[in-house]
């Protein structure tokens, strides 16, 4: 169902490189996969409201008055490459 | 003093009777002369214990808990060299309790694995038999325990990965009720399943960790901690406890038989000690695994983006940006990992969202209603923790849906947020088989006194793995 098209769009979504035979062969474990997930449409779900959490408790909500946060040349320190104080990266423009 | 329990070095400790420094450079020996790949890193001398019940008991944690200064990887490629510049929440009241950081345990890469053999830095090596897993995707913290490598263990569990690897190597594990550990600097996979728990010897230890690690935390607002202190258990008896045993899950079917005659002899056991054993039903314990594999690979697609080559970690040369992130993500991820993030990208996109992810979430309206039911009937449900003892390595990498039919037993209960321990409850082959017990909401103090009374009578020897692992 999932075929190598979709494979690539989705990789593509999710800033992934796949080589030609990545490709081939993720399509082929992502199909086998998800023919087994989809099962779950056959359930009866009629009225059945989705939970995206479990804590029963409402979120515990802070003071809303500034705090110090991480200094900036902490902040920074594990950064493959910075530039004036701030993270450098390569240019948005290809080649 | 490397044969005590955690909880009976704090003791020796107290009592002045043991010398913390002596202790630490003990288990530092054997972590560092470790052949089971159990450590990512050892620390080189004792840390100053602070001053607390837990005072110079060595601990050791899951690489993807960040501690400042200290490598913090997640098991993945992408984190190569990271130091993190503060130190996670449960890590750090622990170390105000007294603990001592030993070190940092392998893991699946991003705890994405059900045999800790998606690490960056190699597979762990099972001490009972070193040519199996140890589980996973903590499978270094219970390998590091199993092995007396460490008094105790940090790990996490989203799907099963505190109490699989707990059962495939002989020792206990603790799986709390989410929310009631901060998850500030965990780095994350699924945050409304991750949750982090003890790898102990017995269940006293397990219980005594916990205690300190339970807790509300201001920088995770779903960290409402626990309504009760954590007791050390004592039951002796589970007369009138209502033990119930779900036909969907531990019925027979898909579990190994001497995983189930294993099982079979607790449950003699727990009548024995007055407990009545009865069947509940959970009629879509079944479909929990195809609903956890779009929920967790769906929250995973979104907590992974973090990692772009740009903050942290490492990155790959390109010339352009775009590139730069791809190029990154490729190099830095593993293939499992890369699968997730596809599955869940996939799941959450335009034209599948509804087949795939409202489903699934509809699914766990139906887990979290069953469980809801079945403890009206019964105080626990209990079942096998994992369908087989540990496998061989390299036996299950190549049929990533084989890898996932690991955690059948083990994610009903993740879906619904309630806590869950394995204990080991006998061996099937040589290898040891763990007993799930699982319950309502915040109820570890009940949990963990079934599981020492069980304990007590299931007298299991783990002795045998902490044989040679180490110096």
């Amino acid at each position: 169902m999932i075929d190598r098209n979709d494979v690539l769009h989705v990789a593509r979504l999710a800033r992934l490189k796949l080589s030609d035979d990545e490709a081939d062969r993720m399509t082929g474990e992502l199909s086998k996969i998800l023919d087994h997930i989809v099962t779950i449409s056959e359930l009866d779900l009629e009225g059945v409201p989705p939970t995206a959490h479990v804590v029963g408790a409402p979120d515990a909500l802070r003071a809303d008055v500034p705090r110090p946060s991480l200094p900036r040349e902490v902040a920074l320190a594990q950064a493959p490459a910075v530039s004036g104080g701030g993270f450098l990266v390569p240019s948005p423009q290809a080649g | 003093m490397l044969d005590l329990t955690a909880a009976g070095a704090a003791r020796a400790i107290a009592a002045g009777e043991l010398d913390p420094t002596e202790l630490f450079e003990a288990y530092r020996a054997r972590a560092a002369a470790d052949e089971l790949n159990a450590f990512t890193w050892v620390a080189d001398a004792a840390p100053e214990p602070a001053d607390g019940p837990l005072r110079g008991v060595p601990l050791a944690v899951k690489d993807l808990f960040c501690t400042e200064g200290v490598p913090s990887q997640s098991g993945s490629r992408i984190l190569e060299g990271y130091l993190p510049p503060y130190t996670a929440t449960a890590v750090r009241r622990l170390e105000e309790a007294g603990a001592t950081l030993l070190g940092k345990t392998n893991q699946d890469e991003f705890a994405m694995g059900s045999s800790n053999e998606n690490s960056a830095f190699g597979p762990v090596l099972n001490p009972w038999d070193r040519t199996r897993v140890p589980g996973g995707s903590s499978g270094g913290s219970a390998a590091a325990v199993a092995a007396g490598l460490a008094p105790w263990a940090l790990g996490t569990d989203t799907g099963g990965s505190i109490r699989q690897p707990a059962a495939l190597c002989g020792i206990v594990g603790l799986k709390p009720t989410y929310g009631s550990v901060s998850r500030y600097g965990m780095i994350a996979f699924a945050s409304s399943l991750d949750q982090a728990g003890p790898f102990t010897r017995d269940v006293t230890d397990a219980a005594l960790l916990y205690r300190h690690m339970a807790g509300a935390d201001p920088q995770d607002a779903t960290a409402v901690g626990h309504p009760d202190t954590i007791a050390l258990p004592s039951a002796q008896r589970l007369d009138g406890v209502r033990l119930g045993v779900p036909e969907e899950l531990a019925g027979g079917e898909g579990l190994e038989p001497g995983v189930l005659a294993a099982f079979e002899a607790a449950l003699q056991h727990a009548r024995d000690l007055g407990a009545v054993i009865e069947q509940v039903s959970l009629p879509t314990a079944p479909k929990a695994l195809s609903a956890y594999y779009v929920l967790a690979p769906a929250e995973c697609s979104s907590n992974l983006s973090r990692f772009d080559g740009v903050r942290y970690g490492m990155r790959a040369d390109a010339d352009d940006l775009d590139s730069m992130y791809t190029e990154t993500r490729h190099d830095g991820f593993g293939p499992e990992v890369r699968r997730r993030i596809l599955i869940g990208t996939y799941a959450l996109s335009s034209g599948y969202y509804d087949a795939y992810y409202a489903t699934a979430q509809r699914v766990r309206t139906l887990i979290v209603r069953e469980f809801e039911q079945a403890f009206t009937q019964v105080d626990a449900i209990v079942t096998p923790t994992s369908p087989t003892i540990a496998f061989e390595l390299g036996s299950k990498t190549a049929d990533p849906l084989a890898m996932y039919l690991n955690d059948v037993l083990t994610v009903p209960m993740s879906l619904a947020g309630i806590p869950a321990i394995s204990i080991p409850c006998g061996l099937s082959e040589g290898m040891p088989v763990g007993l799930q017990i699982a319950g309502p909401a915040f109820s570890e103090n009940r949990l963990l006194d079934t599981a020492y009374a069980l304990e007590q009578v299931l007298e299991f020897d783990g002795s045998p793995a902490r044989v040679g692992a180490g110096a």
